[in-house]
């Protein structure tokens, strides 16, 4: 009830407003636009989403109202989810139906990505996802008014494990994180390894979050496989490289961290990492571009950005200009404006939606450089290979969306 | 040869690595069954003064150059001191009152403390360097054991036996003891219980700094790296019978042995396997292995 009361006073307002300036905005609620970050402010992920994605929002909004001037507002407001999905619906819930937010953003962490998407389809608002990983969000899960932005497991197993494998690590072991994610990731690459020519020697499953991995280790290396692939992120990976280097594993046997962000390497340093194979959508040293965006993020944050801050900015610019362009806040409207717009920025070139939600544009194999070719705070990546977006994702062919049409 | 389809060279590894943790377990359980021994505190802090002990070693090498063996006396200082300052000020008013008004209290500290950390560091953690002394490997034959390793698990049961002797075999024990059985007399008997129990929980707090320092060079350091131990600590001081000195050690040590087992034939029930074990043993001994009924 309260709901629509707030969009009959809403209708009212604008439909008053309409008549005052012209009808350019007249379909914007409350003449706002207002951009819920829903993020892990304090937990496992918060240093590759949390504060930096807010901050990453407001830069974009701030860029939005100098380069377009609209004649709405745009306004911001962020909660901590706590990788929570109960916490997540809750919140997204009172913000769609009391505080007229229009759109919730970031989601790491795929369970509180899947319960939102489901209340942003029933409210009719959207759902733009730069923190999760897995694939369901666009396969058995899609809806549309939702879009996946940044990287999934598909695009990181497919980068990762496939240029190790052609590399020559034909056998591998993973140590897997015993839940969804852990599970999706190592299904995902091993799919990679075999159709590459490899072979999967044996797995451990180990509790999520755990902070011993030497057991787990020792499993992996008495397997005898070249490879240990880590199909866990955060805090699970940077312990198991940490250890694996303590027990002479590494470099007799080879890691790939099939999830690893930027602050992973920041956090463990070059000397246990080095030569480490990674995927990415974004590195803040690419190119003049990405160096420029990243300077000022770091000016605030300290810290450079990972990908998910990268992608946050381009995500919430890309909605906010399809807004200006549709002229309304309507879901379904400005989901059709940001489908059929390109993105370009420094985030991302050609980047487009398709209509299982998910934003294809170039991936980056990186390999970790050795201390002695980092020549500046942060210069940690060598980019080996772009990966073209329409290798990088999976393929609409293999698509379990019910959107896609075959 | 092989033991239940398990390779005898990975058992042993196992076995040893175990150990090892359960050298972790023996420490922290150990500070913690002193205080409520002594106290009738539940020091649910005990995690974050862990992370505390770990935290100051890494800012005293960052900051202040100060080395790991420097930091293995000073930072059980500086959290001891930190320690006897809330005993003071705050723990105090708690004796008389439940249990429970302790746990809470302690546990709101925890996340003060765990609050502030994350806030000042992130989340990622820091790293920490394996002393140079202790760098490199021992091949074992069955296994690569990093010295580190090694180190820790004879540090531990240095400072685990130590303290079980001064509190069981040595005059300052005696007084201890007999200072929580019936302070009235004690006290008249013109010894300062007070500030014997300050210290008590001095030392118990610093204990858990101990253990950090130790685990500073394994693990990243990290403000939640108490959280996720203090649950499993908790679940040895219970199932080695609440208070009980050697108790303590010996359920870590053991413990830290059958998890490791666990993980080679059973690695999913690894998180699970001490509370299953903390389930049977209350069902059979409610007092557990070690404590008197």
């Amino acid at each position: 009830m309260k709901h629509i009361n707030r969009k009959l006073t809403a209708l009212a307002c604008a439909t008053a407003f309409a008549t005052l300036s012209g009808a350019a905005n007249a379909q914007i609620s409350g003449n706002t636009v207002k951009v819920g970050v829903l993020t892990d402010m304090s937990g496992t992920y918060s240093d590759l989403a949390g504060s930096g994605a807010v901050l990453a929002t407001q830069m974009a909004i701030d860029d939005f109202i100098a380069e377009a001037k609209p004649a709405f507002k745009v306004e911001m407001v962020s909660a901590d989810h706590q990788n929570k999905a109960d916490i997540a619906s809750t919140k997204a819930r009172e913000w769609f139906e009391r505080e007229g937010v229009d759109t919730a953003t970031e989601l790491v962490t795929t369970s509180t990505a899947l319960a939102v998407m489901k209340i942003a389809k029933e409210m009719n608002r959207v759902a733009l996802m730069s923190g999760p990983a897995s694939t369901p969000i666009t396969n058995e899960q899609c809806n549309d008014v939702s879009v996946h932005y940044t990287y999934d497991t598909y695009a990181l197993a497919n980068g990762t494990a496939k240029a190790v494998t052609q590399q020559g690590g034909k056998t591998w072991f993973f140590l897997t994180a015993d839940y969804a994610f852990g599970q999706a990731l190592e299904k995902d690459s091993t799919a990679v390894v075999t159709a590459n020519g490899g072979k999967v020697l044996g797995s451990v499953r180990h509790p999520f979050p755990a902070s011993d991995f030497s057991s787990f280790l020792l499993q992996a290396q008495a397997s005898g496989a070249q490879i240990i692939g880590l199909a866990n992120a955060g805090a699970d990976t940077t312990n198991a490289i940490k250890q694996a280097a303590e027990f002479g594993i590494t470099p007799k046997q080879a890691l790939a961290g099939l999830l690893m962000f930027i602050s992973d390497v920041h956090a463990i340093g070059l000397k246990s990492t080095q030569g480490m194979y990674l995927t990415t959508g974004f590195y803040w040293d690419l190119n003049d571009a990405t160096r420029a965006w990243s300077k000022r993020f770091f000016d605030k944050q300290k810290r450079m950005p990972t990908m998910v801050q990268a992608g946050q900015y381009s995500s919430v610019l890309h909605y906010l200009r399809a807004v200006k362009a549709a002229g309304t806040d309507d879901a379904a409207k400005v989901m059709a404006q940001m489908k059929k717009t390109p993105i370009n920025d420094f985030f991302a070139k050609n980047g487009r939606i398709r209509e299982d939600g998910r934003m294809v544009h170039d991936m980056y194999l990186a390999q970790v450089k050795k201390p002695a070719e980092s020549k500046y705070p942060w210069d940690y990546y060598h980019i080996r290979q772009v990966i073209p977006a329409d290798e990088a994702f999976q393929p609409l062919s293999q698509s379990r969306c019910a959107l896609v049409k075959k | 040869m092989e033991i239940f389809g398990v390779p005898s060279a990975l058992l042993g590894s196992q076995l040893l690595v175990g150990l090892i943790n359960g050298s972790f377990y023996a420490v922290l359980s150990l500070g913690l069954a002193i205080i409520f021994g002594l106290l009738n505190i539940i020091n649910f802090a005990h995690g974050a003064q862990y992370m505390m002990g770990a935290f100051v070693a890494w800012i005293a090498l960052t900051k202040f150059g100060i080395n790991y063996w420097a930091a293995l006396l000073l930072s059980p200082v500086v959290i001891g001191a930190l320690g006897v300052v809330l005993e003071r000020t705050m723990l105090r008013r708690l004796y008389k009152l439940d249990h429970l008004y302790g746990l809470l209290l302690t546990f709101g500290l925890a996340l003060i403390f765990e609050g502030f950390f994350r806030d000042q560091y992130g989340i990622s953690g820091q790293p920490y360097e394996v002393p140079e002394l202790l760098q490199g490997g021992v091949s074992l034959g069955f296994m690569f054991l990093p010295i580190y390793r090694g180190w820790v698990v004879v540090a531990a049961l240095v400072v685990c036996f130590g303290t079980w002797f001064m509190i069981e075999k040595t005059k300052l024990g005696a007084y201890l003891r007999a200072g929580t059985e019936n302070p009235q007399i004690v006290q008249a008997l013109g010894i300062n219980v007070p500030l014997l129990i300050t210290f008590t929980y001095g030392y118990g707090v610093a204990l858990a700094a101990f253990a950090g320092v130790l685990a500073a060079p394994i693990y990243q350091v990290n403000p939640l790296m108490g959280s996720n131990l203090i649950i499993v600590v908790f679940a040895v001081v219970v199932i080695g019978g609440m208070g009980s000195i050697m108790g303590s050690i010996l359920t870590g040590l053991g413990l830290g042995l059958i998890e490791g087992l666990t993980r080679v034939f059973y690695p999913e029930g690894s998180a699970v396997v001490v509370f299953f074990i903390m389930v049977i043993v209350l069902l059979v001994r409610p007092a557990g292995l070690f404590g008197r009924a």
